[in-house]
C-alpha cells in the first residue's frame, strides 16, 4: 500500500497530461451541471417556500425524496431518454458530455432546490411580517430572501458540486467511459481499478477528496465570514 | 445582481459549448471490457486515425449489453467475441457486414497452489469436472458477456450445472474486477488472456489450465444495420471495418503485444474458428 | 385617506374575539397614542389597521379610497435587518416605490442624516445596537413619505438614552407632515408624545379624546383604574 501511494503521489506532482485531462472534463461537466442546476432550482426552492397552494406538502415531500435519487437510476433513466430507440434519440446526444452534463443536472437540481427552499422558509419565517409591511410583492420578497440568504446558499452550492463531482452511476452510463471524450475521475477511477492498476485510481482518488476537503474549506470560510462581517 | 447571473450565464454557456467536440468525423464502437483491459485498441486506433482522421470511441460493455447497444442503434459498430450472439444478431436483422478480426484465447486462472489440481488436467472437460469435483471456489463473471457465455458452454459440455455447486459465485462485472474479486478470495475463474497479461493485481494467481481449442475466443465485428437505424455512420464504419480485417489491420493487431508476448490472432480466411 | 373611520371592527382568528366592535376616528394631525393593559388588543388594532392582518367583519373607511396601504409604514418592536448594510436596510421600503435610483439614494441619504445615523451608513446593520435599529427601522420608514405612519412600543427594549433619540425622531416626522400612531406602555412617553389618547380595553375603544382631558379626567372606570395600576388582570391574548 505504501509504495501504490507513492506511486500515485509522483504522478500527480508530475501533472500528467492524462489525469489533468481527466480532472478538467470532471469539474466541467459538474461546474456545468451545478450552474445549471442551481439557476433552475434556487429559484423553485425559493417559489416553493413562500408559496401557497393545494398539493405543496406533497411536492415538498417530492423534491426532498429526489435530493437522495441513487445516481445509477438516474443514469438508467437519462440513457432511456437520450438512446436512438428513445424519445429524445434523434439529437445523438448519447455518449457525450452533454449527456453527462444533463444527467448530473437532473440530480443536483433536487438537493440545490430542497436545501434552498429549507433556508428561504426558515427566513421567510422570521421575515415575512416586515416584508409584507414594507409592501413587497411576493416576487419582490423572494428576491430579498435569496440575497439575504446568500452565505447559506453558497454552502447549498457547494454541496451540490461535492454530490456531481463524486458521483459515478450517472455518467458512466450515459458517458460511456471514453476515453478521451466523457472520461472523468470517478468513471477513470473504476476502469484502473478494474483493471488493477491502482496508482492511477489512487491518484485520481486523492484529486477528488483534495476536491472535497476545498469545498469544505470553502463552507467553513463563506459561513465565518458572514458571521464576523453580518452578525 | 442581476448582471452577476448573466455573467453566470455566460459561463455556462462557454463551458457548455467547450463541451462539444467540433472535432473529426467518428464513430461509436460498442466493444467488450476484455478488449479495452488489454489496451489493444490504445495501440490500433491511433493507427486508424493517422490514415483516415476517424475517431473512434469506444464504449466498453459486456458482449451482451454491447448487443443491447447494436439494436437500440446507440453505437454504429460492434466488435465482441460470441460467435453465437454475433449470427444471432444479423439473422434478426440488426446488423449486416459481420466479419472475424481476430481471436485470442481463454484461460483457466487460479491459486498457485491449485487445490483443485487442475493443472493436471488432460482438456477443458476434465478441467472443469475437476472444479466441481473438489468444490473449488468458482468466481463467473455471471454478466452475458463473451466470457461468460464461453465459461457456460464449457460448463454444458460436461453436463455439470454451475448453479448447483456450493462454490459458484457471480461477480455480474468486467473482466478486471471479476480478477479483481478472484484474485482477493485466492479462487479460480476463466479469463481471457488478453486481459489477464495486462492485470496488475494477481497476487497469488497464474494460469492453472490453457491451450485446448475450444478455449479458443473468437473476435467478430458488425456494422449496426442502417436499414434500422439511419443515423449509422456507414461509411465511416466500414472504413473501419476494412481497415481492420485488411493486411494493414491484421498486422497492427499481431504486433501488439504485452511483456513481448503477443495477444491476440488476426483471423485469416482460411483458419476455422473453434467455439 | 382622512379622516379614516373604523366601524364595528371584529377581529377573531380562533374562537374568541380580539377586538370586539372597535369604533375609532383618525383625522390627518397629530400623534395618537394608543393606551391600555397587556393583551387589551393595541397591536391586533394596528396591524388590522395597516392591512397586516384580516379581519372577521365590521368596516374600515379610508374616506371612500382603497385601502392606501403604499402610504401606511408600520415599525415594529423589533425590527428585522437584513444581512446587508445600513443604507441597503433603508432602501427595502423603496422597493415598492416607483422611484429612480437617484431619487432612492437621495432619500435614503437624507433619512439617514435625520436619524443620525450617516456615519453608519455602510456598515453591517445586524451589528447595530438596539437604539440604532429602532433609529434605521423609522428612517427604512421615513423614507417612503409615508401618509400614516404605525410605530407598535416603538422603545421598550431601549435605555432612556435611546429612548429620548427615538421620541424626538418621532416627533421630527410627525412635523414632516406623517400622522403617528403608536402603542405604549411607559407614561411618561404618552404625555411627552400624544395629542391625543386612544384607550382599548377588552377588546374595544373605551375613550378617545386629547391627551390632557385624559390624564386629569378620564371617563371611564376601566381607565382610571388603569391610569392608577389598579387594572383587574386580564386573560392573556397575542397582542
Amino acid at each position: 500500500m505504501g509504495d501504490t501511494l507513492l506511486q500515485a503521489l509522483s504522478l500527480l506532482t508530475q501533472l500528467d497530461p492524462a489525469i489533468m485531462s481527466i480532472v478538467g472534463l470532471s469539474l466541467q461537466v459538474s461546474l456545468s451541471a451545478l450552474v445549471i442546476g442551481s439557476l433552475i432550482g434556487m429559484p423553485f426552492g425559493a417559489l416553493l417556500a413562500v408559496a401557497q397552494f393545494p398539493g405543496r406538502t406533497t411536492l415538498v415531500v417530492l423534491v426532498n425524496s429526489f435530493m437522495g435519487m441513487p445516481s445509477v437510476v438516474l443514469g438508467v433513466l437519462v440513457y432511456l431518454m437520450l438512446s436512438r430507440s428513445g424519445p429524445f434519440g434523434d439529437y445523438g446526444l448519447l455518449f457525450s458530455p452533454t449527456a453527462m452534463i444533463f444527467a448530473q443536472t437532473l440530480l443536483v437540481l433536487p438537493l440545490i432546490a430542497a436545501l434552498t427552499r429549507q433556508i428561504i422558509e426558515d427566513t421567510w419565517k422570521e421575515y415575512e411580517l416586515e416584508l409584507k409591511a414594507n409592501h413587497l410583492s411576493k416576487r419582490q420578497s423572494v428576491m430579498v430572501l435569496l440575497y439575504d440568504c446568500r452565505f447559506s446558499l453558497t454552502v447549498a452550492v457547494l454541496a451540490g458540486l461535492g454530490r456531481a463531482i463524486s458521483e459515478v452511476g450517472a455518467v458512466m452510463i450515459v458517458g460511456g467511459n471514453i476515453e478521451g471524450f466523457t472520461r472523468v475521475m470517478t468513471t477513470a477511477i473504476a476502469l484502473e481499478t478494474s483493471k488493477g492498476d491502482l496508482p492511477l485510481s489512487i491518484a485520481l482518488g486523492l484529486v477528488l477528496i483534495g476536491i472535497q476537503i476545498a469545498l469544505n474549506w470553502g463552507t467553513h470560510g463563506v459561513r465565518s465570514w458572514a458571521m464576523r462581517r453580518y452578525g | 445582481m442581476a448582471s452577476r447571473i448573466q455573467r453566470l450565464i455566460a459561463l455556462t454557456a462557454i463551458l457548455l459549448i467547450s463541451s462539444f467536440s467540433f472535432a473529426n468525423e467518428s464513430i461509436i464502437v460498442a466493444s467488450t471490457t476484455s478488449t479495452q483491459n488489454s489496451g489493444l485498441f490504445g495501440y490500433i486506433l491511433p493507427k486508424f486515425k493517422e490514415k483516415t482522421g476517424i475517431d473512434v470511441k469506444v464504449i466498453a460493455q459486456g458482449t451482451g449489453q454491447a448487443l443491447e447497444t447494436g439494436r437500440r442503434g446507440d453505437a454504429d459498430v460492434l466488435f465482441v467475441h460470441d460467435r453465437k450472439a454475433e449470427e444471432k444478431f444479423v439473422a434478426d436483422g440488426f446488423g449486416i457486414n459481420r466479419k472475424d478480426v481476430m481471436y485470442n484465447d481463454f484461460v483457466l486462472i487460479g491459486p498457485k497452489n491449485d487445490p483443485a489440481g487442475l493443472k493436471q488436467s488432460t482438456d477443458i472437460n476434465n478441467a472443469m469436472q475437476r472444479l466441481a469435483r473438489n468444490n473449488a471456489l468458482f468466481i463467473s463473471r455471471g454478466d452475458n458477456s463473451g466470457t461468460h457465455a464461453a465459461e457456460l458452454r464449457y460448463w454444458a459440455s460436461t453436463n455439470i450445472d454451475p448453479k448447483e455447486l456450493k462454490a459458484y459465485r457471480e461477480s455480474g462485472s468486467g473482466m478486471g474486477a471479476t480478477l479483481n474479486l478472484t484474485a482477493g478470495l485466492n479462487g479460480y475463474t476463466l479469463s481471457d488472456r488478453g486481459t489477464w497479461l495486462s492485470f496488475k493485481n494477481r497476487q497469488d494467481l497464474e494460469i492453472v489450465f490453457a491451450g485446448d481449442p475450444p478455449m479458443f475466443n473468437p473476435y467478430g465485428i458488425i456494422l449496426v444495420n442502417p436499414s434500422k437505424h439511419n443515423h449509422v455512420k456507414k461509411a465511416a464504419g466500414e472504413a473501419f471495418i476494412d481497415w481492420i480485417t485488411s493486411q494493414e489491420g491484421r498486422d497492427a493487431i499481431a504486433e501488439y503485444k504485452i511483456n513481448g508476448e503477443q495477444l491476440f490472432f488476426p483471423s485469416s480466411s482460411d483458419h476455422v474458428a473453434h467455439n | 385617506m382622512f379622516p379614516i373611520r373604523v366601524k364595528d371592527l371584529v377581529v377573531m382568528p380562533k374562537d374568541r374575539p380580539i377586538l370586539n366592535g372597535v369604533n375609532l376616528t383618525l383625522d390627518g394631525e397629530g400623534i395618537s397614542v394608543i393606551l391600555g393593559p397587556n393583551g387589551a388588543g393595541k397591536s391586533v388594532l394596528m396591524r388590522t389597521l395597516a392591512g397586516l392582518n384580516e379581519y372577521h367583519s365590521g368596516e374600515i373607511d379610508w374616506r371612500g379610497e382603497q385601502t392606501p396601504e403604499q402610504r401606511i409604514a408600520f415599525v415594529f418592536q423589533h425590527p428585522m435587518m437584513l444581512r446587508s448594510s445600513v443604507c441597503h436596510n433603508v432602501t427595502l421600503g423603496l422597493k415598492s416605490l416607483p422611484l429612480s435610483k437617484a431619487e432612492k439614494q437621495q432619500r435614503v441619504a437624507e433619512v439617514l442624516e435625520q436619524v443620525g445615523l450617516a456615519h453608519r451608513t455602510n456598515e453591517s446593520a445586524r451589528l447595530l445596537s438596539g437604539g440604532e435599529r429602532q433609529r434605521l427601522a423609522l428612517a427604512r420608514a421615513w423614507a417612503t413619505k409615508p401618509r400614516l405612519l404605525m410605530l407598535d412600543e416603538p422603545t421598550a427594549a431601549l435605555d432612556p438614552t435611546a429612548t429620548e433619540a427615538v421620541e424626538h425622531i418621532i416627533q421630527k416626522i410627525n412635523a414632516d407632515g406623517t400622522r403617528i400612531v403608536m402603542t405604549t406602555h411607559n407614561m411618561g412617553q404618552a404625555l411627552r408624545l400624544a395629542k391625543e389618547i386612544i384607550f382599548v380595553h377588552d377588546g374595544q375603544v373605551r375613550e378617545q379624546s386629547p391627551s390632557t382631558q385624559f390624564f386629569e379626567e378620564p371617563q371611564s372606570e376601566e381607565a382610571r383604574l388603569f391610569l392608577k395600576g389598579e387594572l383587574p388582570w386580564q386573560v392573556e391574548f397575542n397582542d
